[in-house]
């Protein structure tokens, strides 16, 4: 078992004849990945990967032939609000946007066109999310860092989940799911979000969360944690030192007006009962001191 | 980016926020000159980026063109925060009677464009939102269909526009609307808007920040960049498209991914020492990129060692390597360095940087500790000489 994605998930790759786009379908083909379909505008009829995909000029096209029903998008930031908008309209469930750089006022739009009409949208700026025991991965997490096991992850943030999931992998403390939410300021899919549907999944015992500052997403998180989730829970922030007013690399980071800091999120954190780690490489301990096994 | 007050005001002018302009001026004499085209009394601003100029001493009434260039004298070349004034505007006084702050921002929460209005007018929202909470309004703008008739009724009676200028505050707030989406704003804010003694309604001091993910479709705003408010060594980062933040300690940050980088200066804390910066070296980082941020890392005096944190993915560790080794050989300065390789091709990483001797590491608690050893056994070494 698993959240999202799973061995029945059937994946349309928007942008797969792209330099990313090949390189990580290849990796997520070697992973198990049901790729179903390709799509890239004016190079419809032909086939991607070796021949093992065929190619689609429009998502619908791709969803009517093959039975897409998740879409995984490497478009240039330019042309990616626009990709996300034709994967929702061709009747696509989950789009998985890893592009970054997206306008915000774009992102705007379009986030609320996609809850409209009931598409979940996971990122912009994202690494993507993978389902370890059912061999799916829509995005970019590295294949072999992974063990497959209980504990359910949610992140902010690319290689900071990598070294997170790592940690966990060289202490024998398998994942279900890993999910990078996206460091951008408007994202499609909250920590609530894939808290609620951890908290659904019988077979995530225990829940991983990874902040950074900026925003208010881990205090509600939190709050939501406190009122609804029994699991076991361990939580790293990271920004400790990041100076107020600047945007560390992530569009989204950014301590502004006092409020955001990482303290404000490990003080809300803790007192949902939620153990905060000083260092990715104690979070397997803070786990097994919670009752995790595996 | 932000903003500086004169441009903010260029923007708004043009969407039709009724302002007094004024005329920049980097030298007395040009202040001069702008005071006596304008007529009547000025007041004479500093323009740059740090908050509190006017407490500084950064803004000055001039009642006559003679007063206006000493003034000018006085706040050209003036230190704000750390800042050189270079440039003032000198505009026309104006005689207030009362002042709001107006503004707009992309407020994630609401994941709306937010109006956020409050009658006391002048000071910082921030201070009024910690004070006095209840006098600020948040309303957040349907995101499909944007800035309504009446959304600008309620800012209006909630401020408490006299009624003879709520046809003037419905143009303020249709322009600063209008900016905001024209210029792909981060916050746009009017502060204060005022009331003059003669009945008008006019925006006295304005701030814009754009969204930089927004500025490539913008290039006639990228060129309003300030490139005398940026560290050079911020300015040499973005030109070699690295993410990059100058602090004040002595441990120099190499790390790709962002989160992963504030994480690595985190753990450079934990354990003791003081990250010089935050950087973010991207995805896929090869020689040329590595080369770039040693020399931006080294230009800074106080960098007495580096870690090097890169988690492998899309980003190659050998590559990565091979640039460190390369770099190296042409670095300006030496400075210990720790390199923390994992990830894709770490193994293929490790004798490359076995046979250049560098201290390497296994963990990140490990990398950081040695890296703070590294900056004590140096500090040592120089007490000791």
């Amino acid at each position: 078992m698993s959240i999202l994605v799973s061995r029945s998930t059937r994946l349309v790759v928007q942008g797969i004849t792209g330099r990313e786009g090949e390189f990580h379908s290849r990796a997520m083909l070697d992973f198990g990945t049901n790729i179903v379909a390709g799509m890239t505008p004016g190079k419809g009829g032909q086939t991607a990967l070796d021949g093992k995909v065929p190619v689609f000029d429009t998502v619908a096209d791709a969803v009517r032939e093959t039975g897409a029903d998740t879409s995984c998008i490497f478009v240039p930031a330019s042309a990616a609000p626009d990709a996300i908008l034709e994967a929702s309209q061709a009747g696509i469930g989950l789009v998985v946007c890893i592009t970054e750089n997206i306008p915000a006022l774009d992102m705007l739009r379009v986030y609320h066109v996609l809850k409209e009409r009931g598409t979940r949208l996971i990122g912009p700026n994202c690494p993507g999310l993978t389902s370890v025991g059912e061999q799916a991965k829509v995005g970019i997490i590295p294949n072999d860092i992974h063990r497959p096991g209980p504990v359910g992850l949610v992140s902010r943030s690319g290689t900071l989940t990598y070294e997170v999931v790592q940690a966990m992998t060289d202490a024998g403390m398998g994942q279900s799911t890993c999910v990078g939410i996206g460091g951008d300021p408007i994202i499609g899919t909250s920590f609530i979000d894939v808290l609620e549907a951890f908290n659904a999944d019988p077979e995530t015992e225990a829940i991983v969360m990874i902040g950074e500052i900026g925003g208010e997403e881990e205090e509600k998180a939190a709050a939501f944690v406190q009122r609804e989730v029994r699991k076991p829970m361990a939580a790293f922030i990271a920004g400790r030192t990041a100076p107020p007013g600047r945007r560390m690399g992530h569009a989204g980071a950014i301590i502004s007006g006092g409020s955001g800091t990482a303290e404000s999120k490990r003080q809300a954190l803790e007192a949902a009962g939620i153990a905060v780690a000083d260092s990715p490489s104690s979070i397997p301990e803070l786990l097994r001191a919670a009752g995790v096994r595996g | 980016m932000k903003l500086q007050e004169y441009r903010s005001k260029e923007i708004l002018d043009r969407h039709g926020v009724p302002l007094l302009a004024g005329e920049t001026a980097t030298t007395p004499a040009e202040a001069r000159a702008a005071a006596e085209r304008i007529g009547g009394p000025v007041v004479v601003k500093a323009q740059v980026l740090v908050g509190g100029r006017g407490k500084a001493g950064g803004v000055k009434l001039a009642a006559t063109p003679d007063e206006a260039e000493a003034r000018a004298g006085e706040i050209l070349g003036m230190q704000i925060k750390g800042i050189t004034v270079r440039t003032v505007l000198v505009a026309p006084a104006a005689e207030i009677e009362k002042e709001f702050y107006l503004g707009l921002i992309l407020d994630r929460a609401a994941r709306a464009i937010t109006i956020i209005a409050s009658a006391e007018g002048g000071v910082e929202i921030e201070e009024t939102a910690r004070t006095n909470p209840e006098a600020i309004l948040r309303l957040p703008l349907h995101p499909l269909i944007g800035l309504q008739e009446h959304n600008i009724r309620r800012a209006s009676f909630f401020l408490g526009i006299p009624a003879e200028l709520r046809r003037d505050f419905r143009a303020v707030l249709h322009g600063l609307y209008d900016a905001f989406v024209a210029s792909d704003a981060d916050l746009a804010e009017i502060n204060p808007l005022v009331v003059t003694a003669d009945h008008r309604l006019l925006a006295l001091d304005a701030k814009i920040v754009l969204d930089d993910s927004a500025l490539p479709r913008h290039p006639d705003l990228e060129a309003m960049r300030d490139l005398n408010e940026e560290e050079p060594s911020e300015i040499a980062a973005r030109e070699a498209g690295i993410s990059f933040i100058k602090l004040d300690g002595s441990i120099g940050c190499m790390v790709n991914g962002a989160g992963l980088a504030m994480t690595t200066m985190d753990l450079v804390k934990l354990a003791g020492g003081e990250p010089a910066n935050f950087l973010d070296i991207g995805g896929g980082a090869k020689a040329d990129k590595v080369s770039a941020a040693f020399r931006i890392i080294l230009d800074d005096a106080n960098v007495q060692a580096i870690l090097v944190n890169i988690f492998g993915g899309i980003t190659r560790g050998d590559e990565v390597a091979r640039g460190i080794v390369e770099a190296r050989a042409s670095l300006s300065r030496e400075v210990p360095m720790v390199v923390r390789i994992v990830g894709t091709n770490a193994e293929e990483a490790r004798p490359i940087l076995a046979e250049a001797s560098l201290i390497t590491a296994d963990s990140l608690d490990d990398a950081a500790a040695k890296a703070v050893d590294a900056v004590r056994a140096a500090g040592a070494a120089g007490g000791a000489a």
